[in-house]
C-alpha cells in the first residue's frame, strides 16, 4: 500500500468510526423506544408520551416556522448539569423517552428566555403570585400566553422577547366583542383579536409538560417555585 | 492504527510546499487554468459574507432592542439568527473554502484544471439551493434542526452542486503528477470527503421514518460540529500550513509532528459532537465519548501550534510586512485559543456554568471568523495576485480590512463569551436567587459590544470588497512585486 491508499484508509475508517459512534450505536438504543404503558391489573390506566395531533402538530409547526427555538430551550438539566431543577424549570430531568415523538425534537441550544419544557405544567399554568409580580403573573394560561405573545414588554419589564403582533389580526367591533379578544387597549371600535396561528402556538404551549413520572429517572419531590 | 499512522511519517517525504520544483511557466499555466472557478468562488463568497455582515448586524440590534423591526415576520430574529448562520456557513465559508482547496489542489498537485465549467455549474446549482433554503428559512419554512434549517430540497440542490465541485476537486488529486502529498493535500482530501458524508447523513437522518426523537438532535449536532471542526477546520489549516512556510520561504518545522497532529485530528473530531447536548436527554455515554475525544484533541491543538509558530521563529517581522502572513498567522493563533477554548467548555464542570449561554456562539465566532476567515483572507491576498495579473493596489485598504476584522471579529467573539461567562455564572449562582430575568439583563453591555464588533466587521467587508472589485478590474499595482504593509530591508528581501 502507498501513502496515498493510508490516507483514504484513514479519512474513511475515520468517518465510520464516527458515525458507528454517533449515529448507529445511538439509534440502535434508542430507535425502539415505546410509551410508558401504567396499568392495573391488565387494563391500562396511562400512556405516556402521546403522539402530537391536531392543535399540538399546528402549534409546533408555528413553533418552529418562527424560530422561537433559538431563544427557548426545552429541556431540564440534573442537577450535576445546572441549576434548572432549583429554578424549578422542571420536577425531573428530561430524558429521550419525553421527544420520542417530536419530528425534531425542539430541544434548543440557546436561553435567551427561559425553558418551555414544562411551561404547560399545572404549577406554571396556575403558580401564586408572589413578592415579585413584574415577573410573575398569577396564571400563566391562555390569556396571559396570548397577551405576551402580542405585547411581552406589558407583561414582563424589560423583556428581551420581540412582539409577534403580526400572529393578531384588528378587527372592528360589529355587534358583540368576540370571545377571543384580547384584553388591551386599542383604537376605540376596533379589537385584537388571535389569527389562528396564534391559537395554535398557545395551545401547543400549554400542552408543554414534562412532570409526568418515567420510571428510568428520579421525580423531585419539594416543589419549586418557577423563576 | 499503527500502519495508518505510520504512512505519512516517514521524514523522506517534502516538508515544504512542493510546488516550487517546477518552472514559474507552469505555475502560471496552472494558475490560468484555474482562475474562472476560482475567481467565481471567491466572488460570490464574498456576495454572501456582506449578506452574512447585515444579517448579523441586524440580528445583534434585535437582540438589544426587541422593538427594532419588530411585527416584520421575514426579519424577525428567530428566522434572522438561522439565515445568518446559515449563510456565513454555507455561503461565505464553504463558497471561499472550496475556491482556496479548488486553487490549492491544483498548484500543489502540479496539474491543470480540467473544464472548469464544471466547478462553476456545481457552485451555481449550490448557490441556487443555498438562495432558496435561505429564503425559505425567512419564510418560515425550516427544519426546525438547529444547524440543518435549510430544507430538504435545497439541501438536496446543494449536495448535487457539491458532488460536482467535489469529484472535480478529487479528479485534481488523483491526476496530479507530485507523488508525495504535501500536508495542505491531507487535510484538504479529508475535508472533501467529510462534508457530503455528514451533510448527507444528517438529512437522512431527519427524513428517514424510523429515526425519531433525539437522535435526530445528536445527528444534528454531529453534523454541525463536523461542518466546524473538519470542514472549515481542514481547509483553514490546510490553507496556513501551504502560505506559512511559502511566504517565509522556509519549510514546515516538522513533517513528523504534522502527521501526529493530522491523524488525531482525523480520528478524533468526529466524535466530539454531543458535547454540544451536554446535559441533555441523551444517553451519557455519548457525552462521555465526546469530553473523552475533545481532551485527546489536545494533542492536535499543541502539534499543529508548535509546528506553525517553530516555522515562523525568527520570521516574525513578516507580520510587519506581508498582509498575508499577517491574515494567516493571527488565524493560526486564533486555532489555538478557540480549540483551548473548546476543550475547557466541553469539560462537565464547565458546560454546567456555560451551557445555554452565548458562550458556544463565541467559541464558533472564534473558529469561522477569527481562525477560518482570517486565513482565507490571508489565503485570497497571496492567489488573487496570481489569478488576475496585478498586485493589491493599496495597502492602507488591506492594513483597514485588518483592522475591522481582526478586532471587529475578536470584540465580537470577546463580547459572545464574557456574556455567557456572566449570565451563566448568574444563573448557576448556589441559592437560585438572581432571577431568570436579571440574569439577562446583565448581557445588554455586551450586546452592544457585539453591535460595535459588527459595524467594525461591515466596515472591513465593504473595505475588502471594493479591493476584491478594484482586482477583478485590474486597477492594482503592476504585477511581479506582492503589496507590502512596509518595506523590507535589503537582507530581508533576499530571504523573502
Amino acid at each position: 500500500m502507498n501513502r496515498t491508499t493510508y490516507l483514504l484508509a484513514g479519512i474513511v475508517g475515520s468517518f465510520a468510526l464516527s458515525t458507528f459512534a454517533l449515529v448507529l450505536v445511538p439509534q440502535a438504543q434508542l430507535g425502539s423506544l415505546q410509551p410508558q404503558f401504567t396499568d392495573d391489573e391488565g387494563k391500562i390506566t396511562d400512556i405516556y408520551p402521546i403522539e402530537n395531533r391536531g392543535i399540538v402538530e399546528a402549534g409546533r409547526a408555528v413553533y418552529i416556522s418562527e424560530g422561537c427555538v433559538y431563544c427557548h430551550s426545552q429541556q431540564v438539566r440534573d442537577e450535576q448539569n445546572g441549576s434548572d431543577l432549583e429554578r424549578g424549570w422542571g420536577v425531573r430531568r428530561t430524558v429521550a423517552r419525553d421527544y420520542m415523538f417530536d419530528s425534531p425534537p425542539l430541544l434548543g441550544s440557546s436561553r435567551i428566555g427561559p425553558d418551555l419544557a414544562n411551561v404547560g405544567s399545572a404549577k406554571w399554568r396556575n403558580e401564586p403570585a408572589d413578592e415579585n409580580p413584574q415577573y410573575k403573573p398569577a396564571k400563566r394560561d391562555a390569556a396571559w400566553q396570548l397577551l405576551h405573545l402580542y405585547k411581552p414588554n406589558v407583561i414582563v419589564r424589560d423583556s428581551k422577547m420581540p412582539s409577534y403582533s403580526y400572529l393578531f389580526a384588528k378587527h372592528k367591533i360589529t355587534g358583540q366583542r368576540s370571545v377571543d379578544a384580547l384584553n388591551v387597549l386599542t383604537e376605540p371600535g376596533y379589537e385584537i383579536v388571535p389569527k389562528p396561528e396564534a391559537k395554535a402556538l398557545v395551545g401547543y404551549l400549554l400542552t408543554l409538560d414534562k412532570s409526568h413520572a418515567l420510571k428510568e429517572v428520579k421525580t423531585a419531590t419539594p416543589e419549586v417555585a418557577a423563576k | 492504527m499503527t500502519a495508518v499512522a505510520t504512512a505519512p511519517t516517514s521524514t523522506t517525504a517534502p516538508a515544504s510546499a512542493g510546488d516550487t520544483s517546477y518552472p514559474a511557466v507552469e505555475r502560471a499555466a496552472i494558475d490560468a487554468s484555474a482562475r474562472w472557478p476560482v475567481l467565481f468562488f471567491f466572488g460570490n463568497g464574498l456576495l454572501w459574507l456582506m449578506l452574512a455582515t447585515v444579517l448579523g448586524l441586524i440580528a445583534s440590534i434585535e437582540l438589544y432592542s426587541p422593538s427594532f423591526l419588530a411585527g416584520i415576520p421575514f426579519l424577525s430574529y428567530g428566522r434572522i439568527w438561522p439565515a445568518f448562520t446559515n449563510t456565513m456557513s454555507f455561503g461565505w465559508g464553504s463558497l471561499a473554502g472550496l475556491g482556496v482547496t479548488i486553487w490549492l489542489l491544483a498548484r500543489l498537485g502540479r496539474v491543470r484544471v480540467k473544464f472548469p465549467g464544471v466547478l462553476v455549474t456545481g457552485a451555481v446549482f449550490w448557490q441556487v439551493g443555498l438562495t432558496y433554503g435561505i429564503i425559505g428559512i425567512l419564510l418560515g419554512k425550516t427544519t426546525g434542526l438547529e444547524g440543518l434549517e435549510i430544507p430538504t430540497g435545497s439541501a438536496v440542490l446543494m449536495l448535487i452542486g457539491y458532488l460536482l465541485i467535489a469529484v472535480w476537486a478529487l479528479l485534481l488529486f488523483s491526476f496530479r503528477s507530485q507523488s508525495t502529498p504535501f500536508i495542505s493535500v491531507w487535510y484538504l482530501v479529508a475535508a472533501l470527503f467529510w462534508f457530503p458524508w455528514s451533510f448527507a447523513v444528517a438529512h437522512a437522518a431527519r427524513v428517514l421514518p424510523n429515526v425519531s426523537g433525539v437522535v435526530q438532535n445528536l445527528v444534528a449536532a454531529w453534523a454541525s460540529q463536523n461542518f466546524l471542526s473538519i470542514w472549515l477546520t481542514s481547509i483553514g489549516l490546510a490553507a496556513a500550513y501551504y502560505l506559512i512556510p511559502k511566504v517565509i520561504n522556509r519549510p514546515v518545522h516538522s513533517y513528523n509532528l504534522a502527521a501526529i497532529g493530522f491523524w488525531s485530528f482525523i480520528i478524533f473530531t468526529g466524535m466530539t459532537g454531543a458535547v454540544r447536548l451536554s446535559g441533555g436527554p441523551i444517553p451519557a455515554w455519548v457525552v462521555t465519548l465526546s469530553i473523552a475525544s475533545s481532551i485527546i484533541l489536545l494533542v492536535q491543538i499543541v502539534t499543529v501550534t508548535a509546528n506553525l509558530v517553530l516555522t515562523m521563529r525568527g520570521q516574525y517581522h513578516m507580520v510587519y510586512h506581508s498582509p498575508t502572513i499577517r491574515f494567516t498567522f493571527f488565524g493560526a493563533i486564533a486555532f489555538t485559543v478557540a480549540s483551548v477554548i473548546g476543550l475547557l467548555a466541553s469539560l462537565r464542570s464547565v458546560d454546567s456554568i456555560v451551557h445555554f449561554t452565548q458562550f458556544q456562539n463565541g467559541q464558533s465566532q472564534l473558529v469561522i471568523y477569527s481562525f477560518f476567515s482570517m486565513v482565507i483572507f490571508g489565503a485570497i491576498y497571496y492567489i488573487l495576485p496570481r489569478l488576475v495579473g496585478c498586485e493589491w493596489l493599496s495597502s492602507s485598504m488591506i492594513s483597514l480590512h485588518f483592522w475591522g476584522s481582526a478586532y471587529g471579529g475578536g470584540l465580537l467573539a470577546i463580547a459572545l463569551l464574557l456574556s455567557g461567562l456572566v449570565t451563566g455564572s448568574a444563573l448557576s449562582a448556589p441559592d437560585t436567587e438572581v432571577h431568570f430575568n436579571t440574569a439577562m439583563d446583565l448581557s445588554s453591555y455586551f450586546i452592544l459590544g457585539r453591535i460595535a464588533g459588527w459595524i467594525m466587521l461591515a466596515i472591513g467587508h465593504l473595505i475588502f470588497g471594493l479591493h476584491f472589485l478594484l482586482m477583478l478590474l485590474r486597477i492594482g499595482q503592476p504585477g511581479g512585486e506582492p503589496t507590502l504593509f512596509a518595506p523590507m530591508g535589503e537582507q530581508e528581501k533576499v530571504l523573502h
